[in-house]
């Protein structure tokens, strides 16, 4: 395949030539703006042309797909090649029942009764693992949890037995443990129907899981490509080795400093000339700017590399070292309790419509303790709908709690505007929307300090100076607006803001996730090289693990409004007792191929309505060792184990097995034998 | 491997709404133009007796004269005046106390906002234009009072949409921001809710002065508009009453001022609506 794809004025897709073979799994890896969907969705016929001009070949199966007639294509589109989208939310239609969707495809390619069509539909979502799968044929779309939703969408995909599915950021809205199920399935029906599968992600860890073959997409072009286990061991182009070094995990000795690729991802505006990466390699010199270096075959069979210095690229490590930085001036501090936490709640009143109105609450948060000292991280992880954030929230004054208190140097919060509220700053997630369009950066990062008065005009824009250059953001910046600026600047931007009033305390929600992968890492340092030089606290909430892991100094998970587990960073990742922390360390995708040690089963199920929580142990509805009978009918508290670990299990205790406590061997292997003891 | 570069290609509506917001611009330029100056345009004086009563067009008078033999031409003219000045001002009214409801209403929408919007809808269900003779018979005939009516009641509509775009501004992060940071409500409404409801709050400015101007040559037709002052609507007021609708006087007596009241309003209105399209291309 091949195609060339100007859109507008960006060059979205410049030449790339793929093979995918039929039974093969090959994964299109690269950042958003990279060109991998768009890419993908010009062998679908999706990419409107014009504005969109594609040219070069598409063949399927010998058939040119390139400039094919409306009718044929439909019948490709959905027949033999099946796509999956992200956002399962989206692409379902929601006045429509599911059975009536998946039905609808199979009229679309097939002359098929009606009842026979709905009896493939409830085959189908039996295949995809939905339970009660025919009973739910009838159901709307949002009755499904996301998960559920994502497999209706396979089940769609599939209908028509197509050779090809194309799968754009399948697992990219789902939490940990629900894409570990999604992934696993996909891997299912790919040996069990024999087609090919187009994964398209950012995810290396996914990649790693899944892919036979695997792409790495930079700038609009496939700078390397080869089998997936080649690839992870020794990488030939620069972006894909500093890509694996860069992006934290949670199976390796973690370091002080990530190494960090410079810089941000380029979006192509003119002809390619020169090699789009140089000016962020290491390598880059002369040669990479002389010429575009194309596809040549680089170290193992079928691994081809578009890198001039792809022959002196052996090893990553000395490509991207982890550096060790000097932080110039680190701050000495006490070790005082500044935040601690207690018995907070925060629930929140919903309308639920339908017949009867019923009023419903959310426990968003239900009765947590924790702590924070100064120059210290804590990080909290849980799924999407655990709470974490409206914690953060809490802490900033932006919600109101509904009982239990929180302290702030021994203070209790007090969420109406004024000097006290200096202490605790924030940094969102997205560093788009946190930051309003028509101010300029200067007044963004201004904005806290003159909101409580602090200096006068001129002290605060030379400390607006300071703080810019301290995140690393030219001064001259100051009188620009946010929009000149990619995300992970406007990251450091935000960062700068939440310094400006000399706060104690930031809460940083989801501080990188929306960030491309190669940015990641340089936010994650600044965010450590910032405590360490001014000594400030910071609540890391995050749904990565492994992000969490490199950051904090203790963590805490969060599952259904309550901490189910906190402990010293090391301890919790090493030897972590709660199941659901088990569960979840257990799903995070490793990106190395290799260590795919025979992997626990995956958690089942999604997180239950979080305003009719299950009795007892929250978790003992999808937990592979609740014991019925106790964890169902006895509420567990959040009790000392161990020095300074703190767990919410009856069976931590329960289990005499010593190795709960000690935490031998893997954990993947551990949840696999209580599920053996559970069951 | 060949590149293929492409223009940006244009969507059709915005050029269109773009040509339409030129001629309405047109339009109001020439009624300002108009406005400002009358004194020079005016052949005559309008309060003046300058001729005959009830005089046909001629060289003398370009549109005739009316039942006191005033030039209908310069009442026409110097009619821009308290059409514009009405319009602008009455609108200005409404701008106030419109965007004010309507950003409390929106950054407070529970209780507050629950009570103005009531308020509010109260004021869109009640008989427009009965209310507004009413209310304009109560407090008198008076260039003030006709500004206050008029801008008392058209406020309604433009609150509710001001309204609706608070409430999506209140929930920004950058809104969230500055709350974490400290920061008390007026802070967040003067420095970050306001500026982004500017734009808009502009569009509906200018279509309730396309409003305003309908509403006040209304109430000028019906007599209840400024008896010292020439506005079109009370030329039309006297071409009625004297009885110009049935004769051959309509034609430069009833026409023109209708057609002034017409492009005028359509002005304001073609600029609002080119405006909108910029503003929200959604729409």
């Amino acid at each position: 395949m091949r195609f060339d794809t100007p859109g507008r004025e960006i060059r979205a897709v410049n030449g790339i030539d793929v093979n995918v073979g039929a039974g093969e799994v090959f994964a299109l890896v690269g950042e958003s703006g990279s060109g991998k969907s768009v890419s993908m969705l010009s062998v679908m016929g999706l990419v409107p042309t014009p504005p969109a001009v594609v040219t070069g070949s598409i063949l399927f199966d010998g058939l040119e797909l390139v400039g094919l007639g409306r009718s044929k294509m439909n019948a490709i589109r959905g027949g033999e090649i099946g796509m999956v989208f992200q956002d399962p939310m989206s692409s379902l239609n929601p006045v429509h029942r599911i059975g009536r969707q998946i039905a609808e495809v199979l009229h679309l390619h097939q002359k098929i009764s009606r009842r026979d069509a709905m009896d493939q539909a409830g085959e189908l979502l039996d295949k995809v693992g939905i339970p009660n799968a025919g009973g739910r044929l009838k159901d709307y779309p949002h009755e499904f949890s996301g998960g559920m939703r994502q497999r209706v969408m396979i089940a769609i995909a599939l209908a028509c037995g197509p050779r090809l599915l194309i799968a754009d950021e399948p697992t990219t809205a789902l939490d940990v443990t629900v894409q570990r199920q999604i992934v696993t399935l996909v891997q299912q029906l790919q040996a069990d129907l024999g087609m090919a599968v187009i994964w398209i992600t950012h995810d290396l860890g996914v990649v790693a899981e899944i892919a036979d073959r695997v792409a790495v997409m930079y700038g609009g072009r496939i700078v390397e490509t080869g089998n997936a286990a080649d690839l992870y061991r020794t990488a030939t182009h620069p972006y894909t080795s500093g890509l694996l070094h860069s992006i934290p995990r949670t199976d390796t000795i973690r370091t002080e400093w990530l190494p960090e690729i410079p810089g941000t991802p380029v979006q192509l505006v003119d002809d390619l000339l020169s090699c789009p990466f140089h000016s962020r390699c290491p390598m880059g010199d002369d040669s990479c700017v002389a010429s575009l270096p194309t596809l040549e075959a680089s170290g193992r069979e079928g691994q081809f590399s578009a890198c001039v210095h792809h022959a002196s690229i052996l090893d990553g490590g000395d490509l991207w070292p982890s550096l060790d930085r000097e932080v110039t001036a680190a701050v000495e501090h006490g070790d005082e309790l500044l935040v601690s936490i207690e018995g907070l709640k925060v629930h929140f009143p919903v309308e639920r419509g339908g017949r009867a109105r019923r009023k419903a609450v959310v426990l968003a948060v239900d009765g947590v303790d924790l702590e924070l000292r100064r120059g210290r991280t804590l990080g909290i992880v849980g799924e999407s709908g655990c709470g974490k954030s409206t914690l953060g929230r809490a802490l900033v004054g932006l919600v109101e709690a509904t009982d239990g208190r929180v302290l702030i140097k021994g203070e209790p919060l007090d969420t109406s505007s004024g000097p006290h509220r200096r202490t605790v700053q924030m940094i969102f997630q997205d560093p788009f929307s946190s930051m309003n369009p028509g101010m300029r950066v200067g007044d963004v990062v201004a904005e806290p300090m003159r909101v409580h008065n602090i200096g006068s005009a001129d002290e605060r824009s030379e400390r607006v100076a300071k703080l810019l250059g301290q995140v690393g953001i030219p001064a001259e910046a100051a009188t620009r607006h946010p929009h000149e600026f990619s995300g992970g600047q406007r990251q450091r931007i935000a960062i700068a803001r939440a310094l400006a009033a000399n706060p104690e305390v930031i809460v940083c929600d989801e501080p990188v996730s929306a960030l491309d992968v190669s940015v990641q890492a340089q936010i994650v340092n600044l965010l450590h090289e910032t405590q360490l030089e001014t000594g400030v606290s910071l609540i890391f909430i995050a749904h990565d693990l492994a992000v969490v892991r490199h950051i904090s100094h203790e963590v805490a998970v969060m599952y259904l409004g309550q901490v189910v587990e906190r402990a010293p960073r090391d301890d919790i990742y090493e030897t972590p007792l709660h199941p659901y922390t088990k569960a979840l360390l257990a799903a995070v995708p490793v990106p190395d191929p290799s260590s795919s040690i025979a992997l626990a089963p995956p958690l089942e199920g999604d997180l239950p309505d979080p305003s009719d929580p299950p009795t007892g142990c929250r978790f003992h509805t999808r937990c592979p060792v609740a014991v019925i009978g106790l964890c169902d009918e006895i509420i567990p508290e959040l009790r000392v184990v161990d020095t300074d670990r703190w767990v919410a299990c009856h069976l931590v205790e329960a289990s005499t097995d010593q190795s709960f406590l000690a935490g031998e061997g893997d954990i993947r292997g551990d949840l696999g034998l209580l599920a053996e003891q559970g069951g | 491997m060949k590149l293929l570069n492409r223009k940006r290609t244009k969507k059709r509506s915005p050029k269109v709404a773009n040509r339409l917001g030129m001629l309405g611009g047109g339009m109001v330029l020439f009624l300002v133009v108009m406005a400002i100056g009358a004194p020079w345009f005016a052949p005559y004086d309008p309060t003046e007796r300058v001729g005959l009563p009830f005089q046909p067009p001629s060289a003398a008078h370009l549109l005739g004269t009316n039942d006191v033999g005033q030039d209908l031409l310069s009442e026409l003219i110097y009619g821009a005046r308290v059409s514009l000045t009405v319009g602008i001002v009455a609108a200005l009214v409404a701008l106030v106390l419109g965007t004010s409801v309507g950003v409390l209403a929106g950054y407070y929408p529970k209780r507050l906002g629950r009570f103005l919007m009531q308020g509010v809808d109260v004021i869109l269900i009640l008989p427009f234009l009965p209310l507004l003779i009413i209310l304009a018979a109560y407090l008198g005939r008076s260039l003030l009072n006709t500004i206050v009516v008029i801008g008392v009641l058209i406020w309604a509509g433009p609150s509710r949409i001001i309204r609706s775009q608070v409430l999506s501004l209140r929930s920004r992060e950058y809104v969230l921001a500055s709350r974490t940071m400290g920061a008390p409500d007026r802070w967040a409404i003067m420095r970050h809710v306001l500026p982004r409801t500017a734009l808009l709050a502009t569009g509906t400015f200018v279509r309730a002065v396309s409003t305003a101007i309908l509403l006040e040559a209304a109430l000028s037709f019906l007599g209840l508009g400024d008896p010292l002052q020439k506005s079109w609507g009370s030329i039309l007021f006297w071409a009625q009453s004297r009885g110009a609708f049935l004769t051959p006087a309509w034609k430069w007596w009833v026409l023109p001022p209708g057609i002034m009241i017409m492009v005028a309003s359509l002005g304001f209105a073609l600029v609002a609506f080119a405006m909108e399209e910029r503003i929200n291309p959604r729409l």
